[in-house]
Parts: structure tokens; C-alpha cells; sequence
């Protein structure tokens, strides 16, 4: 940080000025895989703020005497089989794209495509179990419409799901430059950068998880604890 | 870090048609242009907007069309269409585009993919915006605040097609400006040339750098409102909705939560005001430096001021809601964070002013321009201190006093700004330089023009005179001088808005026929002047990248004959420079 804001003068030159020779040199392509990477910190930081300001809505709507609860023991997320089971596809996902990343840095080529075809294979899983989801909330009669509760829990699985989706065309294309057999070298950056969106990804849905089966009294004392009530 | 190794170690995206250098193109000169043509062209409609609305105002009647339904159109249109799609995106995608690789010494954007698909982003929200004019019912008219309920209930103009295609519109416009702030500023954190640390930018980088920080952050508010409002008038949730009873029929929502969307709609409309701020108090500082022939005063005091300004906007968004019935402990904690903003905000004032002492100002067109902004942009910052108190506000909520200081502060003030710039950098852009007789009549009129239209509205505030109301003919408490005045003001904001044609004449006429301006006409120190071809060719300084040795402000430097030291002069050229040496000349030409 210091470094960054105040270095208008350095050791070497009191006065001011720069000398090219003190630049750090940097292999090509290290800098770029860390543009890549800042790059997706600030998108990061955006999905969150968009999540953030979705679940202070969520805590607000949640206080009107209209709310249903989905955990209810009639209501579909009585039983959150489910969703477990989505959510173990997930956890899969991360952690085979946790695998590729590590074997990509050790430059062990089959392994990180092994990894990293598991990892997306399993991220469609997770959708289409949440497509399952959503089927079983309309069989049960639950609509996006028919209550605010619903109403949010197909807002909320929707839009992760979409975020997933974009997260899948970046991995759909990383894993057609590997078919084309681009050097691992060169996909190294993706297969981490693939790997950081899906770790952010799960964090957000045990997030969004536990808060859309929590019930009503819990709602409650989150709204208590940021004064909302 | 990097310090643009990357920039000179990579393969430029090198255009090799007419198709991807000027349309499909990733240079983020071009993209510049693309935005800031788009934006002026669609600014323009709101101007003609806003005419419309005047002769209603002034002359009732007078146009045949003007109903009550087409004022509210006209009105909802105007105001987001110059917040949203003129000024944000003339400031961030236009100016933002064009000035940060150049200022911080890169060969582009970092992501130029990306930024090219922010412009067409872009361009399909202002399209699908427009498309609402052929819409069956027409645009929406429920305000630039599109508060609801009522902006989705029977009655309120444009509410089947209108109001989709506005959120459908904002929720695409927010991409792309996510997709371009996302650019700004991982450029001007990883792409910064050598030398150039943070602390040697000038302030214009950091007005947009901070801006684009501000939008990244608050337009998700306006995305979370925008998908929740569509839920609401497309699948019949009850967000927003509360159980009403509309022509009669009661409606199927219930529950439903108004005041929720306008807290996450200011949580973005606020931050929005300095998105559109922030940029302009950056490049008026370099404005003003440059033709003041001083260095910024208090460069350390701007930058943190900036900083605290972006900072301290995300939690006043309530001041916008005091009438709303929120609790009024709320209401004093808003005032009280609203009034503390305007600390660094008058620091930043006064610093504008401690330039301008003894400096040799040359009064320029972009010089007269910021000049200007600081008298408007003072005008309109001492209401805000009125409007900031509850108390005060309470009396002039939704009076002609609310529209006087708005337009003052972020209409007027920041468009000044972009026409001082717009002056200012055009030589670059272009390599001609503006007609000057025809910029500062364009000036004259636009600055003295503007002052007649907002200042008696103040007055019609004091009076009373609601805002947002399409005639004011029998109401009692509306005297007759009331009326007068809103003639006069219609004379001066149609002759306001003729004016700019001088501006537009003088845009295309110049690039054509102006003076040619050189590399650095205005004798400039900052990256931007120094490149080797004006206007500067793709990837922008030839072979090398320049290295900076200094910050952008020694201007008159003591014992130096040059009056101004370019960023990329080194410690040696300097002593050199001291001991009666050439004059320096733009990279590339330099012995």
C-alpha cells in the first residue's frame, strides 16, 4: 500500500526521479495472469454488493406479517434433501477445480483436464438439480408469485444459477482451448481463475442456503441485529 | 506489480479493417468516441425533452400534443436519460476511455475485449430506452425515481410497455457500465506506465478512478430495484407491492414494501451524484491548472477529498427520503453524515480557488468553462446545505427549490465541466483546435442563460410551487408573477437550448477545419500531450512507453523559463532545462 501511494520519490533519487533499471522485471504473462486475477477480485466484488443489497431486501420482506415460511413442515424446504444433495455437486465442483488448479501450477497436464472437466461437469449438475428443485416447489404448488418467500427463493437460486451459467461459458471456452491442445501453460490462468469464481460461487450458496431455510425467528434477529426492525 | 510491463510485453489487438478500427474496435480512443457521440446524441433528445416541457410550463397549451400523460413522459425521460445515459456515461465510458490510458501512460484498456462489448452494451440500452417512444402507450412516466407502486399501476403513462423497457434498458445500461468500470479500474491499478505512481495521477484519473469505484459498488442497488420492480410487474410478485385497489378493483398483490425500493433506489441515486461529480471535480482541477499556469494547491488534501467524498456518499442516501415517513432519528443521523460531506467538498472548492491566486490564468474557452463550474457548482452546493436539513427541507420538499438546486449541482455544474473539457481535449482528440469566438459565445450564452433559468426558480421554490405538477393555471396560492416568471424562464432555456447548436456546429465544423493545434497547444505537462502522433495512433506512444518522472502540476516552476515541466522530464533533463537548456519537446521528437 505504501509503496503503491507514496513512492513519489525512491532511494535511489531522492530528488524524484525514476530509473527504469529499478523497475521489477516480470516474466510475460505473470502480469497479465494478475491483471486476469485483479480483474475478477473487483467483478467479485460487485456480484457481492448485488447479493448483499438482494439479502437486505430479502431481511426487510421477511418482516411482513405476509411472509410464509418455506421451512414450515407442509412447505417444500421442510426437508432440505434437496438441496443437499445440489450442494454436494457444488462442493464437488470446487474441489475439483481446486485439483486442476494446484496440478496446472505443478504442470500436470491430464490431471488438470481431468480436474477441470469434473469441475464443470459437476456445476451442471448442481443446476440441473436446482431446475429439479424449482419443478418440485411448482409440484408442490409453490409459485414465484404465490408468496414473497417463494418469490425470492426463485429470484435468489435464479440468479446464483445465472452467475454459475456465465461462469460456465468461461470454462466451456477454457476447455475447448484445451481439446485444441493450447499448452497448459498458456491455460493455467483460466483453470485458477475458473477456480476462484467457483470457490466465491459455493461461499455464496452455503450462504444463500442456510439463509433461505432459516426461519422466520431467525430472520428476525438478523433484522434486530442491523436495526431493520 | 506491474507498471505496464504487460502492456509493452503483449501483442496489440492491432485493427486491420475499416470494421474493427472503427466499428467493432477495441482502441479505447475509439470506444471513447463511440460512447461520448452516443451519449451526446441521446442528451440531445432530452434537451428537446426539456424544451417541450418549458413551453408547456411557460405558454400552457401552446403545444398541441403536451397532455398530461406526455408531460410525465417528457419529464421521466429528460432526468434519466441526462443522469443516466448522458452523464455517466459521457464521463466514464466517453471521458474515462479516452484520458485514463493516455493519462497513466498505457497502450490501452486492460480488458479491450470487454470494453468494446461495454459500448455495445451500451448503445442496446439507449435503443431499447428510445424504442419506448414506438411502444403501444408510449415511455414510461412515473419519473426518473420510477417510485412505486405507482409506476406499475393502471394510470401512470407507459405502465404496460414503457416501464419494462426502462428497467429492461437500466439493467442492460448497468452491465455495461459494470463491464467498463471493471476496465478503469483494473487499468488504473495494474496498467500504470513506469514512474507513474498513484500519488503522481492527475486529478482527473482519480475523479473517474474513484467515480468508476462508486458505480461498481452502487449500481447493483439499481439492478437489485430493477429485477424485483420487473418481478413485480411481470410474474405478479409483491416486492414492492403493497394490497391495493387500483380503478376501482383491488389487485392481487399484497404486502409489498414501497419505501424498500426507495431506500435501495437512493442507495444507488445517491452515489450517483458523485459518480457523476467525482469526474468532473477531477478534470476541472487539471482544468484549471493547466490554464492557470500553477500547480494544483493541496494535490494530497484533492486526492484524499476525493477519496472521503466516494466514501462518505454511500451513506446519505436518505436525505433523499424525509418526506418518505421514515423513523426521524433516521432523518438526523442522514443530515448529520450529509452536512459532513460538505467538508471535503468546500476543501475542494477553496483549493480550486488557492490555484487560481496569482496564477497567470489565461481565460481560455476551457478555462472560462471551469471558471463557471466553480461559481455553479458553489450556488448549487450552499442549497444542498438547505435541502441537507431536515427542518429545511421539510418546507421545500418538492418545490421548485429541490429542482433549482439539483439542476444546478449536478445538471449544470458537471455539463459545464464537460464542455470545458470537451474544448480542452479536443485538439487531442482531434489534433484541430475548437473555433474560439464561436466557444465562448457558446459559453456566454450557456453560462448567463442557465443562471436565468435556475436562479427564479429558487424563488417559485420559496413560493411554493410544487414540482412535477404539468399546469399550474387556478391555484390560488400560485400569484400571477408566478406565471410571468415561468414565461421568462421558458424564453431562456429555449434560447439555452438553441445555443447548443453553436456547440455542435463547432464539434463537427473544427474537426475539418480548425486551427491545427500540434502536440500540446496548451502547453500542458500530463502523459497525454506528450505522445508522439496527434491524435495519438494505436497504442498510443510508439516503441517505448514513457517513462514519468514527476506529478502532472509543475506548472511555473522557479527558475525554469518554460512554464510548465512535462511529467516525462527527468531530474537531469531538468537541471539542463535550469541551465538555460532547449526546450523540451514530446517524446519521440526529443534529441
Amino acid at each position: 500500500m505504501n509503496r503503491l501511494l507514496l513512492r513519489n520519490t525512491d532511494s535511489i533519487d531522492p530528488s524524484g526521479s525514476w530509473h527504469p533499471a529499478a523497475g521489477v522485471p516480470s516474466p510475460a504473462g505473470m502480469d497479465r495472469a494478475h491483471t486476469a486475477k485483479v480483474g475478477l477480485r473487483l467483478l467479485l466484488m460487485v456480484v457481492s454488493s448485488l447479493f448483499l443489497l438482494f439479502l437486505i431486501a430479502f431481511i426487510i420482506r421477511a418482516q411482513v406479517p405476509d411472509w410464509q415460511p418455506l421451512t414450515e413442515p407442509l412447505a417444500p424446504l421442510a426437508q432440505t434433501n434437496a438441496l443437499w444433495l445440489n450442494s454436494a455437486a457444488l462442493i464437488g465442483a470446487s474441489i475439483a477445480l481446486q485439483w486442476a488448479r494446484v496440478a496446472a501450477r505443478r504442470g500436470n497436464a491430464q490431471a488438470t483436464l481431468a480436474g477441470f472437466t469434473l469441475g464443470g461437469v459437476l456445476a451442471i449438475a448442481f443446476l440441473l438439480g436446482q431446475l429439479w428443485v424449482w419443478q418440485l416447489f411448482a409440484a408442490w404448488g409453490y409459485f414465484v408469485a404465490s408468496n414473497p418467500a417463494n418469490s425470492f427463493f426463485y429470484l435468489l437460486t435464479g440468479l446464483h444459477g445465472l452467475h454459475l451459467l456465465g461462469g460456465l461459458v468461461a470454462w466451456g471456452r477454457t476447455l475447448g482451448k484445451f481439446l485444441r491442445h493450447v499448452p497448459l501453460a498458456r491455460l493455467a490462468s483460466s483453470v485458477e481463475l475458473c477456480a476462484i469464481y467457483w470457490h466465491y460461487l459455493l461461499g455464496l450458496w452455503l450462504l444463500l442456503f442456510a439463509l433461505l431455510t432459516s426461519t422466520p425467528q431467525t430472520y428476525e434477529a438478523i433484522a434486530a441485529f442491523c436495526g431493520l426492525r | 506489480m506491474a507498471y505496464a510491463e504487460q502492456v509493452e510485453t503483449e501483442a496489440l489487438h492491432e485493427p486491420k479493417s475499416f470494421l474493427t478500427r472503427y466499428i467493432w474496435s477495441q482502441d479505447h480512443k475509439v470506444i471513447a468516441i463511440q460512447y461520448a457521440l452516443t451519449a451526446i446524441f441521446v442528451g440531445l433528445i432530452a434537451l428537446v425533452l426539456s424544451g417541450l416541457m418549458r413551453m408547456q410550463l411557460g405558454f400552457p397549451g401552446s403545444i398541441g400534443f403536451m397532455d398530461a400523460g406526455a408531460y410525465y413522459q417528457a419529464m421521466t425521460m429528460h432526468g434519466m436519460i441526462m443522469v443516466i445515459y448522458l452523464l455517466t456515461a459521457l464521463f466514464l465510458g466517453g471521458f474515462g476511455n479516452y484520458l485514463i490510458p493516455l493519462m497513466v501512460g498505457s497502450r490501452d484498456m486492460v480488458f479491450p475485449y470487454v470494453n468494446m462489448l461495454s459500448y455495445w452494451f451500451y448503445l442496446l440500452s439507449v435503443i431499447i430506452l428510445l424504442a419506448s417512444f414506438f411502444a403501444p402507450g408510449g415511455p414510461t412516466g412515473a419519473g426518473w425515481t420510477l417510485y412505486p407502486p405507482q409506476s406499475i399501476t393502471q394510470g401512470t403513462p407507459g405502465t404496460e410497455w414503457g416501464i419494462v423497457l426502462m428497467l429492461v434498458s437500466l439493467a442492460i445500461f448497468i452491465v455495461a457500465a459494470t463491464m467498463g468500470g471493471l476496465n478503469y479500474v483494473t487499468t488504473v491499478l495494474q496498467a500504470r506506465t513506469h514512474g507513474m505512481t498513484l500519488m503522481r495521477m492527475p486529478l482527473s484519473v482519480w475523479g473517474i478512478f474513484m467515480a468508476s469505484i462508486l458505480a461498481l459498488l452502487a449500481f447493483p442497488a439499481l439492478f437489485v430495484s430493477a429485477v424485483m420492480m420487473l418481478f413485480d410487474k411481470l410474474l405478479g410478485t409483491s416486492f414492492f407491492m403493497p394490497a391495493i385497489i387500483s380503478l376501482g378493483q383491488s389487485l392481487e398483490h399484497q404486502g409489498g414494501s414501497p419505501i424498500l425500493f426507495q431506500h435501495l433506489f437512493w442507495f444507488f441515486g445517491h452515489p450517483e451524484v458523485y459518480i457523476v461529480a467525482l469526474p468532473a471535480f477531477g478534470l476541472v482541477s487539471d482544468l484549471i491548472s493547466t490554464h492557470a499556469r500553477k500547480n494544483i494547491f493541496g494535490y494530497r488534501m484533492m486526492v484524499w477529498a476525493i477519496v472521503a467524498i466516494g466514501v462518505l456518499s454511500f451513506v446519505v442516501w436518505a436525505h433523499h427520503m424525509y418526506v418518505s415517513g421514515m423513523n426521524p432519528y433516521f432523518g438526523f443521523f442522514f443530515a448529520t453524515t450529509t452536512l459532513i460531506i460538505a467538508v471535503p467538498t468546500a476543501l475542494k472548492v477553496y483549493n480550486w480557488v488557492l490555484t487560481l491566486w496569482q496564477g497567470d490564468i489565461h481565460l481560455t474557452v476551457p478555462m472560462l468553462f471551469a471558471l463557471a463550474f466553480i461559481l455553479t457548482f458553489l450556488v448549487g452546493g450552499l442549497t444542498g446545505l438547505f435541502l441537507g436539513n431536515v427542518i429545511v427541507d421539510i418546507p421545500l420538499s418538492d418545490t421548485y427549490f429541490v429542482v433549482a438546486h439539483f439542476h444546478m449541482v449536478m445538471g449544470v455544474a458537471p455539463i459545464l465541466v464537460v464542455f470545458g473539457a470537451i474544448y480542452h481535449w479536443y485538439p487531442k482528440i482531434t489534433g484541430r483546435m475548437m473555433n474560439e469566438r464561436l466557444g465562448k459565445l457558446h459559453f456566454w450564452i450557456t453560462f448567463l442563460g442557465t443562471y436565468a433559468i435556475y436562479f427564479p426558480m429558487h424563488y417559485l421554490g420559496f413560493l411554493g410551487m410544487p414540482r412535477r405538477y404539468y399546469a399550474y393555471e387556478d391555484y390560488a396560492f400560485i400569484p400571477q408573477s408566478a406565471q410571468d416568471l415561468n414565461a421568462f424562464i421558458t424564453v431562456a432555456a429555449l434560447t439555452v437550448g438553441v445555443a447548443q447548436l453553436l456547440f455542435l456546429v463547432n464539434l463537427f465544423w473544427s474537426a475539418l477545419n480548425g486551427k491545427p493545434a500540434g502536440g500540446n497547444p496548451w502547453k500542458a505537462t500530463s502523459l497525454e500531450w506528450q505522445t508522439p502522433q496527434t491524435p495519438p495512433v494505436h497504442g498510443n506512444w510508439g516503441a517505448k512507453l514513457p517513462v514519468v518522472h514527476r506529478w502532472a502540476y509543475d506548472y511555473s516552476v522557479p527558475g525554469i523559463e518554460q512554464d510548465f515541466v512535462p511529467q516525462t522530464v527527468s531530474a537531469e533533463d531538468l537541471e539542463r532545462m535550469r541551465r538555460g537548456g532547449a526546450e523540451t519537446a514530446p517524446m519521440g521528437e526529443k534529441p
